[in-house]
């Protein structure tokens, strides 16, 4: 089991786009292998050590047993951890945009806020996000309808706006609030809400679950009721209580099968 | 690598394929002076120029793209609806070159790298609006190395339609011939003539003999009456038509009767050039180019019975001597569609669901655009893959015949190398039909031709007969005396080529060794060493005076409808980067005036 261990040397000015830093690259390198990574900085490519401290524990060379832990503000530092498959990263402390984006296996445990469009494009692993998140989270990229595919994102704070857009297979969960567009052009897999949305939640939804515990402030026009389920179960998962279950979103297709479920809403079921 | 500043050189010890010379592999050494090629070079000129070894390896004439859609509104809205097209697909700067981004869509700067790359000099864009000329011409003159020229969309524009519906092919030769003038076109495209205008009413017209709304003009009447125009102005390029129906099951023999409709015509090219040595005759024989023969080739009657009407179609066009088309054919993966035929992408969107951009142009024509994936595991994708390939294998004469995959339409430029490949080699076909749903071969004839096409099929098919169908080739296409020094040189042996590793034959194709332009190398192995301004190609057609002035007033009457004042309808002379007029129709004592 090898540590390595990146600590942010002081502020970054223009945001960092460390791609790098993934324990599946990293594995196996040395300290000076690693402070030699490239990352770019605006229209530069700067060593890595301009702006982290390196410094490893332990040896083993596979990328399983290596976990690379952040030891501080990276806000401004994207796209960590962006396409890995293996290992694990801990950032102590918040993470910048990007963070996860497309990875196909490991962990990532964010012990702070993460940025926009973090974990986007998922495909496997673990994202796990123990404050808030930005915009765009889990979500498939600008132009582009088909979003995660696979994996688990965990958000234990509030996300914002277009949170799992076009989520295609895996699962989200939130366990504060959402904002708008939640879940729009879902195809698949599962967005769990704990909390409130505003407005547009599974707009333009095709198919898979979308749970809400909270309010709607304004509920997408185009679901349509169903009735109501009492402690539904959704593939593995049982939900507590009594839902509203609706079906949507017929505003954009004929015969869409996205679900709904709504446990504020079973009052419009009675 | 800076220009060699003599533009002169020596290709030594290649295997030439040169069509237009009847030159099939034969070892020969070419000579450049100042950019053309040139006989013999003077022993003092042979001594500066650059000389290039190709033992062993394959020289052609600079690639000629006679159908491609990269300048214009349509192409910018394809770039701007597909974000995620750009995502992936980039290109750095170097000290010589801009960066670039887009898969389907390139920018502009990547279009003209990526096809000077793959050892094409000359790309035609083939559809330009007359209001977005501007835009078109912006978008070429920002596009390095690529020699371009554009055909102007004039199957639904009013004026036309109202000349013809009268019987006035005089006024109508004079507008077309304004037109071109004013906007710098080079041909005349037509594209879903009638069926365009009705889309504005959120209808299409069906058979070429059905009158459209207001005008009751039909799509037989525009086709005939165009090509007519075509060959009264006797431009270099025939009418190039993009048929109607198109897309539709089915719609073959709306692509035969389309075609039979010029058949009467005789070509007659009436241009002021110097034309460069050819052994064969450099002149165009057609008297209708057909775009995207793919996309108008189907048979059934609907997308459960469809199936390919490629054979039928090829049959016509191989007892015609008038009729050239290019392929569009479809290599699968991500597409961009964009074409005039606002009503075939309405059709398309509501077959898919994709993200579609629709647009009218006023007086003029329309537009539209889809994202789209071609998948193998698609039944109708896999049978319009081999349709793609039946229109060139099943038309015996390649001088009938254009490779395109009207990109970004039915598939990309970059993907031409795949294309050849599996026109070479039918092992390459029954590879891909394997991987590919069982309509592929079971709804065509394409498993059971045996047809492979040799390395001077392909130099027709890419280069020679598309600079003759286009009339390009007094200076393109070809090596004789006189033309552009436009080479591209393989790294393929013709002696040793095993047309049974396809592989090998779409990396050959994809990276040539070098890419030569005017005598300058500007890519090699791929990578840009050398980035010239190209030139832009248009046609200067001369109409009776008389007849014009006529014209203009009812130019001028109309002209209220448009939304942009007379005075800034031109194209304006600052938009060509090189521009080269070529005129056409001029009276005889203009040209002995000269």
């Amino acid at each position: 089991m090898a540590e390595i261990k990146l600590v942010p040397r002081g502020k970054i000015g223009i945001t960092v786009e460390a791609e790098v830093i993934r324990p599946d690259l990293i594995a196996g390198k040395t300290k000076e292998q690693i402070e030699e990574l490239l990352v770019w900085q605006g229209p530069k490519e700067l060593p890595l050590s301009q702006f982290f401290e390196v410094d490893i524990q332990g040896n083993g060379g596979s990328p399983e047993e290596t976990k690379i832990i952040i030891d501080g503000d990276v806000s401004r530092v994207k796209r960590i951890g962006q396409g890995m498959n293996s290992g694990m990263i801990e950032i102590l402390g918040p993470a910048g945009m990007y963070t996860g984006a497309e990875m196909t296996g490991g962990k990532i445990l964010v012990r702070g806020d993460a940025g926009s469009w973090s974990g986007m494009e998922l495909k496997g692993g673990l994202l796990q996000i123990s404050g808030n998140a930005g915009d765009h989270v889990g979500s498939a990229y600008r132009g582009s309808w088909r979003g995660m595919t696979g994996g688990q994102i965990i958000i234990q704070g509030d996300a914002r706006s277009q949170l799992g857009g076009g989520l295609a297979g895996g699962s989200i969960t939130v366990e504060g609030n959402v904002e708008n567009f939640c879940a729009i052009r879902q195809a698949g897999g599962l967005l769990i809400i704990k909390g409130n949305a505003v407005r547009g939640l599974g707009a333009e939804m095709s198919g898979g679950t979308v749970v809400i515990l909270g309010e709607v402030k304004n509920f997408s026009p185009g679901f349509v009721h169903q009735g109501i389920e009492i402690n539904p179960k959704i593939g593995e998962i049982e939900l507590e209580g009594r839902f509203a279950r609706f079906m949507g979103d017929y505003a954009v297709g004929k015969n869409p099968k996205g679900m709904l479920y709504s446990r504020m809403a079973q009052e419009v079921g009675e | 690598m800076a220009a060699n500043s003599t533009k002169t050189m020596i290709i030594k010890n290649g295997y030439l394929f040169d069509p237009l010379n009847a030159i099939d592999g034969e070892v020969k050494d070419i000579f450049i002076r100042e950019g053309k090629v040139v006989s013999s070079l003077s022993g003092p000129e042979a001594k500066d120029a650059t000389v290039i070894d190709a033992r062993g390896k394959t020289v052609m004439p600079g690639g000629v793209d006679a159908h491609s859609h990269v300048a214009g509104t349509k192409v910018n809205a394809g770039r701007l609806m597909r974000p995620e097209d750009h995502y992936k697909s980039v290109r750095k700067k170097t000290d010589i070159t801009h960066s670039g981004s887009g898969y389907t869509v390139p920018s502009v700067y990547k279009q003209g790298y990526d096809y000077a790359a793959m050892g094409y000099t000359t790309v035609f864009e083939a559809a330009m609006p007359p209001l977005e000329a501007r835009h078109t011409h912006e978008e070429m003159r920002a596009t390095p190395i690529l020699d371009m020229g554009a055909y102007m969309v004039f199957g639904n524009n009013w004026f036309v339609m109202r000349y013809l519906k009268d019987g006035d092919i005089e006024k109508a030769a004079a507008y077309v011939a304004w037109m071109m003038r004013t906007h710098k076109a080079y041909g005349i495209k037509c594209v879903n003539p009638a069926g365009v205008e009705n889309w504005g009413w959120a209808k299409n017209v069906k058979g070429l003999d059905e009158p459209n709304i207001h005008f009751e003009v039909t799509s037989r009447e525009i086709i005939r009456g165009l090509a007519e125009v075509n060959e009264l102005l006797g431009l270099p390029m025939s009418l190039h038509l993009h048929a109607n129906n198109l897309g539709h099951p089915g719609n073959w023999e709306t692509a035969r009767d389309s075609l039979m409709i010029t058949s009467s015509l005789e070509p007659n090219s009436k241009t002021e050039l110097e034309w460069a040595q050819t052994r064969e005759s450099a002149k165009r024989k057609q008297t209708v180019y057909l775009a995207h023969a793919q996309f108008n080739s189907y048979g059934g009657s609907s997308w459960r019975d469809f199936c390919s009407g490629a054979p039928d179609l090829a049959k016509y066009i191989n007892q015609t001597e008038n009729v050239v088309i290019d392929s569009g054919s479809v290599p699968f993966g991500p597409a961009t569609t964009m074409t005039g035929d606002g009503p075939a992408q309405h059709d398309l969107y509501m077959l898919t669901g994709q993200k579609w951009s629709n647009c009218d142009i006023e007086m003029e024509c329309g537009s539209g655009v889809l994202s789209l994936m071609y998948l193998k595991s698609s039944p109708v994708h896999a049978t319009m893959w081999a349709i793609g390939l039946e229109v060139l294998l099943l038309i015996d004469d390649p001088w009938k015949t254009i490779m395109t995959t009207d990109h970004p339409n039915g598939g990309l430029f970059s993907q031409y190398p795949q294309v050849i490949a599996w026109l070479m080699s039918r092992k390459a076909r029954d590879d891909t039909a394997k991987e590919c749903h069982k309509w592929a071969y079971d709804k065509s004839s394409l498993g059971g031709v045996d047809r492979e096409m040799s390395l001077y099929d392909i130099a027709i098919l890419t280069r020679a007969n598309s600079a003759r169908t286009i009339g390009m080739a007094h200076r393109k296409g070809h090596l004789g005396a006189g033309a552009d020094g436009d080479v591209t040189i393989y790294d393929i042996d013709p002696g040793d080529l095993n047309v049974n590793d396809p592989s090998y034959i779409v990396s050959r194709f994809s990276r040539p060794d070098l890419t030569i332009k005017d005598g300058q190398i500007v890519a090699r192995k791929g990578e840009i060493v050398y980035v010239p301004e190209g030139r832009r190609y248009y046609c200067q057609p001369h109409m009776d005076e008389d007849v014009e002035k006529d014209m203009m007033r009812d130019v001028r009457d109309w002209f209220k409808y448009y939304t942009v004042g007379f005075a800034n309808y031109p194209v304006p002379d600052k938009y060509l980067k090189n521009p080269v007029p070529i005129p056409v129709n001029m009276p005889m004592e203009a040209v002995v005036r000269r």
